[in-house]
């Protein structure tokens, strides 16, 4: 139906942009990997697997790894905890009320990122909201120090940030089941729980696959919450990457390092897919 | 079919603990959004309870503020131009994953798409040393660059999906009763397509307004919004930042609200007709 | 001669012809906001009965179902079954099943794990489970499939499965949504003739909904014909069709003729034509008749007239081919438009000499919206 010029003339453009501002960048990342830095800023084509080898051998480097895979597993866990009940909740029992609370969960994803984590540092803080709530409430008599520049802060922080995240694919296969699976559930004599556990949940998997992805990618590479809040046990790999663009001058390695990362990335998203296709039964 | 019909006893028990569960995860939500609005008023600035002499001085103060209505205005204008970029490749883009075939479809959708994502700072530090080995000088428009790319793959998602709501017929009406490609385009496709690429606009613009990952490494010497706010954070807090922050939050929930009344407006009318017609089959009555 | 034109039949026979009831539905409403769906519904389901709820969309007899399965509550009036309040009860701990209108099978479980399912839930041991599962798919015939997802067989299959689904649990009564209305003509007729085999198989009450009337008579013991919410007749197939208790029946059911009739001092004159006219025991006034088109015969103009059987000529309007026969409309004097079932093959003339017997005359209600 469509001519070619039609076709051409809609393809062209994007795939120009998507080749010069998307591959070229990712091809050029991919070779800096290759390179090295000289001892006078330069960057040197040396084309070897040196920078792979130090992110391997340099304990600070794959131990950061280590840790920042560990926050996002946590921050995964913690998000879906919370936000599979509540996507349960809003799309089987809240009725005339589901459009308003669906609002109500999106609206904090939009609020500047920035703004959220910066709030938490004000209520974390040895001077912050909760030490001082809670020494006025004569709970504690010290402020409590591990509640901020830890990875206890960032972990909160980031579990703050992609709980919506979570939610919202979980939320969509939810609504997604059709309720008369629900009815013959029960008509079949199926208590809601046992309703819950054999339908309900099986069906909603590639959701809760789609929200854990989401979590565990955006956490793992996420910069701005170890910064303001992790202090020095809470840095993590972007943390590094960063300093390595800055005032730790080593743009190959820096290269190296966000190319793992992007293979990372690249793979769970592809075990992730083949994972929900596996669940989806429709 | 609801499932809960009517809260009738003889049919679902509510569960208490689930109920008590959602409160407690809005709570968890909205604390820090509650805090920071509340302490924007503290006179003991930041931090410290309970808050005292409510006032409006750091609002007033904020107004005087020179740089950051400066990076206010910076950021406007980034978000405005990433807006047009984004649109301007991405509605093509979602037409061409629905129509076209071409070799290197599969790679292209997947690279268009991956922004969405990726750490933001692959993004930035991808394009960092695309401009750095072009020799372009760091400043806003490299920062409009890199929004514009990262944002292409929001405008192609809200598109591409409102294109499978349009129905193919109609555009075959018009080029059978004579109108060629490009009116068709403009008379047809785009305006099924307002309320998607109007979607697809606001959210752009909130998220580039929002953006610090990839602004990072792409900034030059004008900052925006976000990496004035950052940077002052650096340097220690200031209960400035409470006032400002509060403002952007009313400025954000503004455009979500408005973002979402449209989607359900845009979805309402085509549910709403489903829904007649299953209504009228007999299923229910 | 005086002859009797059948009366106005009554609207329910009350109880059901077979042993003893199992389901009492009594004084059921049912409300949705303003919107009035069922008012005052009372009825009773005999044990091994086949009864169809036979109504329009709107008619309320879905809404009625969904209250006996448990899905809807009713906004007053009850319902028992047996010494229990039926009602009070989530639909998870009634014995009864439901076969849902597009069958609503687990799609992440295959059929055998679909029809085990209600066995598994109430902690059957294994061993029973498979043999009770086996037995079932036996029954309709599913057994080469047992392995299959539900995405990969026909909607004939799907159906097949969602009532082995419902039966292998041994319920006291099984209701069944439209089960048939997404199958196509030819199948339609083939899963009537099964379904009413395997009610009489397994002996258990099916209450059966639809909206076609010539599903309802192949199938039923009884029908339940719902109208707005209210029971405008309840009885078998026959009777129904033969005693209509009002137009709406009448019409709804079947094709006929509804005659407006005067009865002054014993004989009726129908209003349109006044040569149609009979001798009828019905009080004197305005009175509304129904008459069946196969009930009116196409003679041949020479022969004479039958003694008491009314006879008129009449012209045609209008010859539909039905296959064995022919449903021809003709006008007659006076303008009344009748509609006549005739055999196929006779050759009809412009001019149609008919007649009918008093005696398939029936009174019947009228009803409102209906004349």
């Amino acid at each position: 139906m469509f001519s070619r010029a039609y076709k051409t003339i809609v393809t062209a453009p994007p795939l120009l942009w998507a080749t010069v501002f998307l591959l070229v960048p990712y091809v050029l990342m991919f070779c800096y990997s290759f390179w090295s830095v000289s001892a006078a800023q330069a960057i040197i084509h040396s084309w070897d697997l040196a920078n792979y080898k130090k992110l391997f051998q340099v304990d600070v480097y794959w131990q950061t790894l280590l840790r920042s895979m560990w926050i996002a597993a946590r921050v995964t866990i913690f998000s879906l905890v919370l936000g599979y009940p509540l996507a349960y909740f809003l799309s089987f029992y809240a009725g005339k009320r589901k459009d308003l609370l669906y609002q109500l969960v999106i609206i904090p994803l939009w609020v500047s990122y920035l703004v959220r984590a910066y709030a938490w540092k004000t209520i974390l803080g040895s001077d912050g909201v909760m030490n001082t709530l809670l020494q006025y409430v004569h709970l504690t008599k010290h402020p409590l120090e591990f509640l901020l520049y830890s990875p206890f802060a960032v972990v909160l922080t980031l579990t703050h940030i992609y709980t919506p995240f979570a939610f919202l694919p979980i939320y969509a296969a939810l609504e997604h089941i059709p309720r008369n699976l629900v009815e013959a559930s029960h008509d079949l004599g199926a208590t809601p729980v046992q309703t819950f556990w054999r339908v309900i949940f099986p069906l909603s998997i590639p959701g809760v696959v789609a929200g854990a992805t989401f979590a565990f990618v955006l956490s793992l590479g996420d910069f701005l919450a170890p910064l303001l809040l992790g202090g020095p046990s809470g840095i993590m790999i972007s943390n590094i990457v960063v300093s390595l663009f800055g005032a730790a001058y080593n743009w190959p390695l820096g290269a190296a390092i966000s190319l793992c990362m992007l293979l990372l990335v690249v793979s769970l998203l592809f075990l992730s897919e083949r994972l929900e296709k596996k669940w989806s039964f429709s | 079919m609801e499932f809960l019909v009517s809260g009738d006893s003889a049919t679902i028990p509510r569960s208490r603990w689930l109920m008590a569960h959602v409160l407690i995860v809005f709570a968890f939500l909205y604390l820090p959004i509650a805090v920071l609005i509340l302490y924007s008023f503290n006179g003991e600035g930041v931090g410290g309870f309970p808050p005292r002499h409510l006032t409006f001085d750091w609002y007033r103060t904020l107004f005087q503020d020179g740089p950051i209505w400066d990076s206010v205005f910076n950021s406007l204008q980034v978000a405005f131009a990433a807006m047009v970029i984004s649109l301007t490749f991405g509605v093509p883009a979602a037409l061409a994953l629905d129509r076209a075939q071409f070799p290197g479809k599969v790679l292209f959708r997947r690279l268009v798409l991956l922004p969405l994502i990726l750490p933001g700072i692959i993004t930035g530090l991808s394009l960092l040393m695309l401009f750095n080995v072009a020799g372009t000088k760091l400043s806003l428009l490299t920062i409009v660059l890199g929004h514009g790319t990262a944002l292409i793959s929001v405008a192609t998602t809200e598109v591409f999906a409102g294109l499978q709501k349009l129905d193919r017929a109609q555009e075959e009406a018009s080029l059978d009763l004579g109108a060629n490609y490009w009116q068709t385009f403009w008379r047809i496709t785009v305006p099924n397509l307002k309320l998607p690429i109007i979607g697809a606009a606001l959210l752009i613009f909130t998220l580039s307004m929002d953006e610090i990952a990839v602004s990072f490494f792409l900034i030059g010497r004008d900052n925006t919004l976000p990496l004035e706010i950052w940077g002052r954070l650096r340097r220690g807090i200031t209960p400035e930042i409470n006032a400002v922050s509060t403002i952007i939050f009313v400025f954000s929930l503004v455009a979500i609200v408005f973002w979402y009344r449209l989607r359900v407006r845009g979805e309402t009318r085509e549910a709403a007709g489903t829904e007649i017609a299953e209504a009228a089959e007999g299923g229910l009555v | 001669m005086a002859f009797i034109t059948s009366s106005a039949a009554s609207i329910t026979t009350a109880e059901s012809p077979t042993k003893s009831t199992l389901l009492s539905i009594r004084n059921v409403a049912k409300s949705f906001g303003k919107n009035v769906v069922l008012r005052e519904i009372s009825l009773e389901i005999g044990e091994g009965e086949f009864l169809t709820i036979l109504g329009e969309s709107g008619s309320g007899k879905t809404t009625l179902l969904r209250i006996i399965a448990g899905f809807e509550s009713a906004s007053s009036g009850e319902v028992w079954m047996g010494e229990e309040r039926l009602d009070r009860q989530p639909p998870y701990r009634r014995r009864v099943n439901t076969v849902f209108q597009h069958y609503a099978l687990f799609p992440h479980l295959t059929v055998e794990q679909n029809v085990a399912y209600g066995l598994r839930v109430a902690g059957r041991p294994e061993a029973e489970v498979a043999s009770r599962v086996a037995e079932a798919l036996e029954k309709v015939r599913m057994t080469a499939h047992a392995k299959s997802k539900p995405s990969k067989i026909s909607g004939g299959q799907q159906q097949r499965v969602a009532l082995a689904r419902a039966l292998v649990n041994r319920p006291r009564l099984l209701l069944l949504d439209e089960p048939l209305s997404a199958l196509d003509a030819n199948l339609r007729r083939q899963m009537q003739v099964e379904l009413k085999s395997l009610q009489r198989e397994v002996g258990i009450a099916f209450v059966f909904v639809t909206h076609d009337q010539e599903e309802a008579m192949v199938m039923s013991d009884r029908i339940a014909l719902l109208r707005s919410g209210e029971l405008e007749q309840i009885a078998t197939p026959r009777e129904i069709y033969s005693q209509p208790a009002t137009a709406y029946v009448a019409q709804f059911i079947g094709h006929t003729n509804l005659l407006q009739g005067d009865v002054r001092q014993g004989v009726v004159r129908v209003a349109q034509s006044e040569s149609l006219s009979w001798p009828a025991q019905v009080p004197d006034g305005q009175v509304l008749f129904s008459l069946r088109p196969e009930s009116i015969q196409v003679v041949a103009a020479a022969r004479p007239g039958t003694p008491g059987r009314v006879r008129v000529r009449s012209r045609l309007l209008q010859q539909a081919f039905h296959g064995a026969t022919e449903l021809i409309r003709v006008e007659c004097p006076g303008g009344l438009v009748l509609t006549v079932r005739t055999p196929s093959g006779a050759g009809i003339q412009k001019e149609v000499d008919l007649e009918f017997s008093p005696a398939s005359v029936v009174q019947v209600r009228p009803s409102p919206g209906r004349n």
